[in-house]
């Protein structure tokens, strides 16, 4: 699809516009709709965009595997760590009160790291996912 | 309804994976319809966009026409008797948006009441999915990786001695 010059330029023109959204689901997602899982989705689907228009191997060469792989265990341990670290701070395990000296601040600080790593999961294992298929495809 | 029925009867796979998209998207405007942005949100997304794809990029490794085959009628019985069941079933339930059903009186106002002091986050979604219920989207998130993780030795992972 790399000869379609209409494609090419109008995913150029939505892929930035697409990845400020899911940013904006991402850290909007406490006052409005939307929250990590979402913005994790929608910034799969414009890496995806990325690799339906301009093939695979450029895609490949954007966002490196081992970037994915890594992102999708790190996502995982962020969400994780943030229930150690309340323990460490003498809460209970994912008891956000723990971890600022105000409760409120403490589940403001929780929530964020948390959809922050949600988010980079399932990101990392979207994109990862549907690299795996299209590869498998080609071969 | 229809495109569900149109999924089940035709036999062009490309058409039933375009068709199928159609209805995610049907089915995200109803969530809207129904006051629940975020879910329909996760429908638009997932369901329309990316199983999308990663049905056609499935699709690329079978023939684009199911094979008619032979009319089975045990498994049309069973569907058919289920479903029936399920309709029974939905016949006890409460009216929908009642305040005195049992959905409202248990934990929920708890939450909508007490959320914006003890968390002060404005969207009750958020802070019952991500605080409340933490433990749950952690399973969640752990469920995605663990998901991924599988498709990628299964049908990814090179062993060293083959890579290009």
């Amino acid at each position: 699809m790399r000869d379609v010059v209409i494609l090419r330029v109008v995913a150029k023109f939505l892929i930035p516009v697409i990845m400020l959204f899911a940013l904006y689901v991402q850290f909007h997602g406490e006052l409005g709709p939307g929250g990590a899982f979402q913005a994790g989705v929608i910034l799969a689907s414009a890496v995806i965009l990325h690799m339906l228009v301009f093939g695979l191997e450029t895609t490949r060469r954007v966002v490196p595997v081992a970037w994915l792989r890594v992102g999708a265990a790190l996502g995982t341990l962020v969400y994780g760590g943030t229930g150690v670290a309340a323990l460490l701070r003498g809460g209970n395990y994912l008891d956000y009160d723990a971890l600022a000296v105000d409760p409120v601040a403490g589940q403001h600080l929780g929530i964020l790291l948390i959809e922050l790593g949600v988010g980079l999961t399932v990101a990392s294992t979207m994109v990862l996912l549907v690299f795996t298929f299209a590869e498998r495809t080609r071969r | 309804m229809l495109t569900a029925l149109y999924v089940a009867l035709s036999r062009d796979l490309l058409a039933v994976i375009m068709v199928f998209s159609a209805n995610s998207l049907l089915a995200a405007g109803m969530f809207m319809v129904m006051d629940a942005p975020d879910v329909g949100f996760t429908e638009a997304a997932v369901g329309a966009g990316v199983s999308t794809i990663l049905m056609l990029l499935a699709l690329r490794h079978c023939p684009r026409h199911e094979r008619p085959g032979r009319r089975q009628w045990l498994p049309l019985a069973v569907v058919v008797v289920t479903g029936a069941v399920l309709v029974y079933g939905t016949m006890d339930l409460p009216p929908v948006g009642e305040p005195g059903n049992p959905i409202h009186l248990h934990v929920a106002p708890r939450y909508l009441q007490e959320s914006g002091r003890e968390i002060g986050v404005p969207n009750v979604v958020t802070s019952v999915l991500a605080s409340y219920r933490g433990f749950d989207t952690l399973g969640e998130a752990i469920v995605v990786f663990t998901a991924g993780l599988g498709v990628w030795l299964l049908i990814g992972a090179r062993r060293r001695d083959e890579e290009p």
